[in-house]
């Protein structure tokens, strides 16, 4: 039997009963087509959660203070809130990490902002203008505070979107209003371009002003609340952070890392973090696919199992006629495969169909993977075979005697 | 050259054994058209299986063209089955999804003959068994039971066997069909030296063949040459 005679009597098969095939393709057509556009939605999951994390800052390491890690029978305040990190800890952290590409340090706090009337309550960051290179800030309007304004003590301030929002009303240019910090007169003199995130800790509600005006106003002491460091590429982000601890460590005479007063996190740690958040998620869909997968699967061996009790004469004949076990068995598995593979063709169009969808609604940008297609097409054609083998080879077994006598 | 030596077959089920054939021999030279009649029971759908190597014997042997044929494999049976017999069957047992000629070069699919060559054959096949041209492209369920007989009569023709196994091939049609399907055997039998065995429980059929086998309780009652043959003329 030539593969032309085999694909001529499998096509015949399939066709002389047109709707109990396309029910049965459906099955693997829905498996397959899910198992494609929940795998693409994981991926868009996966991808704009990753940009939302490297458009935070590139190739960064945060070092916050007040991580005591032993634990103590004193009372303790929330991690980051102990004063551990001062300026001169910058100074040096500046002077010694030499993979370090930007260095700012950072002082937060929370306060009531008033301006021409209207106030809002947001956070205030006290920083240095390299804060601008580390978290990508781009300004709409205005221009960040330079250097000079830093030492000069200048009371400027950079506001966010939604503060000028808050403040003077959307798409008001702000550049050169006043606004009162706790009281504290202030000009401003930059407004941020959106970032987008809502929430706490938006980058866009958010006053920047300089760091030790902060310091002297605010706070009124000479501890930051956070060095950002960036490294100067991807493979440096660990040599920034090791040499920043080293630094920190000896600074603060500690001998033992794990009881150091501080604690380092960089961009990678999130990353992992985030994806492998995001890789269970993908997984978890996927699995459900499968299952309909399994189910579709099922229903190809339902049907091949009816189809030979069906076909029981003609197989009785065919041996009859000179067929061997393996010609019937071959046969029905090719059958079984060529529903699976054509239903898997039709179910990766129709895969594709729909994440192209989920991108139209805009909800993510879903991204289909090469290897998933190819993956669920390999899929389809291994259930062919699977749920393929038993009804060929209960097929393949039939007496030709007994099969030319069913009725 | 059909050699059957002390042929016996016992179906075993469950506790009660059932002796079909009780050791049947007899010898069917090259060219004979030979009938094996019984009533139902009698074992002759036994006999015609072995014949047609769709089963083996318990015991016995029977020698097709010098080859033993008792002892084979299913596998190996098949290949006998591909090579050296051809089929008639009371229920015709036409794909009917499948045009006349689909149906014919069936059994040569199975053979691995090439393309060119299964449609030379089968066109030959059908001429022999007289089909008309103009149907030979029909699907089965388009035809009338003696067209179907002769399709069927053609597939076993088409793998030029050795030896036609025709059960009961009249059962299924009228009289006047019936006839022309049993000229046909005939004329396969005299014009082109075809062996034929015919299977058959009504004498008036037996009738057609040149030797009658007579079989009943397993074991044959007379093996003799048919002295009443009918000769059909049919009036057209």
């Amino acid at each position: 039997m030539t593969i032309k005679d085999l694909l001529k009597e499998t096509s015949s098969g399939l066709l002389s009963n047109k709707v109990r095939t396309g029910l049965t393709m459906l099955g693997i057509v829905i498996g397959i087509a899910s198992v494609i556009s929940m795998l693409a939605v994981g991926n868009g999951a996966t991808n704009s959660i990753q940009s939302r994390i490297e458009s935070t800052g590139s190739n960064l390491v945060v070092i916050s203070p007040g991580a005591v890690k032993t634990a103590g029978s004193n009372v303790k305040t929330s991690r980051g809130s102990a004063n551990t990190l001062t300026m001169s800890d910058v100074d040096a952290i500046k002077s010694g990490v030499t993979s370090a590409k930007y260095i700012a340090a950072t002082v937060s706090t929370q306060k009531q902002i008033v301006a021409a009337g209207m106030n809002t309550n947001t956070s205030v960051i006290g920083t240095t203008p390299s804060y601008v290179e580390i978290k990508n800030l781009v300004l709409d309007l205005g221009t960040f505070f330079s250097d000079e304004q830093v030492t000069q003590l200048s009371r400027v301030a950079v506001i966010g979107p939604t503060t000028r929002d808050d403040l003077f009303g959307s798409g008001v240019d702000a550049v050169g209003q006043t606004i009162r910090i706790s009281g504290n007169e202030f000009t401003v003199i930059g407004v941020t371009l959106a970032k987008g995130g809502t929430g706490l800790g938006s980058a866009d509600d958010v006053v920047y002003i300089p760091i030790n005006v902060a310091q002297q106003f605010f706070t009124g002491n000479k501890y930051v609340s956070a060095i950002n460091i960036s490294a100067q590429s991807a493979d440096l982000v660990t040599d920034v952070q090791n040499q920043a601890t080293d630094i920190l460590l000896s600074r603060h005479n500690i001998t033992d890392a794990t009881k150091a007063d501080f604690s380092t996190m960089n961009q990678s740690d999130m990353l992992e973090t985030a994806s492998s958040i995001t890789a269970t998620m993908t997984a978890l869909l996927a699995a459900i696919a499968g299952i309909s997968l399994l189910v579709g699967g099922i229903g190809i061996m339902n049907m091949m199992l009816t189809t030979v009790t069906e076909r029981t004469r003609e197989i009785g004949l065919r041996k009859a006629v000179g067929a061997k076990k393996r010609d019937i068995r071959l046969q029905f598995l090719i059958e079984s495969i060529m529903l699976t593979a054509i239903g898997g063709a039709v179910g990766i169009v129709v895969g594709i169909a729909i994440a192209w969808g989920i991108t139209l609604t805009g909800l993510l940008t879903a991204k289909i993977s090469l290897m998933s297609v190819l993956l669920s097409f390999g899929v389809s054609a291994l259930i062919g075979i699977v749920f393929g083998y038993y009804p060929a080879a209960r097929a393949s077994n039939l007496n030709p005697i007994d099969a030319l006598r069913y009725e | 050259m059909i050699e059957c030596k002390n042929i016996k077959k016992t179906y075993i089920n469950g506790e009660a054994e059932t002796q079909a054939l009780k050791g049947v021999s007899f010898t069917i030279k090259d060219g004979e058209f030979v009938a094996i009649m019984g009533p139902s029971g009698s074992g002759k759908s036994t006999l015609m299986h072995i014949l047609g190597a769709l089963d083996t014997p318990t015991s016995g042997t029977y020698f097709l063209d010098g080859e033993d044929v008792s002892k084979l494999s299913d596998d190996e049976l098949a290949d006998i089955r591909g090579g050296k017999i051809g089929f008639v069957f009371q229920s015709f047992n036409l794909l009917p999804r499948a045009e006349v000629i689909r149906n014919v070069i069936l059994p040569l699919v199975y053979l691995k003959v090439s393309p060119e060559e299964r449609e030379k054959r089968a066109r030959e096949a059908l001429t022999s068994a007289g089909l008309e041209e103009n149907r030979w492209h029909h699907l089965s369920n388009q035809l009338s039971g003696g067209q179907i007989q002769r399709v069927a009569i053609a597939r076993a023709l088409v793998n030029n066997p050795s030896l036609i196994m025709a059960d009961e091939p009249t059962g299924n049609l009228d009289t006047k069909t019936g006839e022309i399907v049993l000229k046909t055997f005939q004329d396969l039998n005299k014009k082109e030296g075809h062996t034929i065995i015919l299977i058959t429980h009504e004498l008036d059929v037996a009738e057609h063949a040149d030797r009658i086998i007579h079989i009943r309780d397993g074991a044959i009652v007379t093996d003799e040459e048919n002295k009443n043959k009918r000769v059909i003329k049919i009036c057209e």
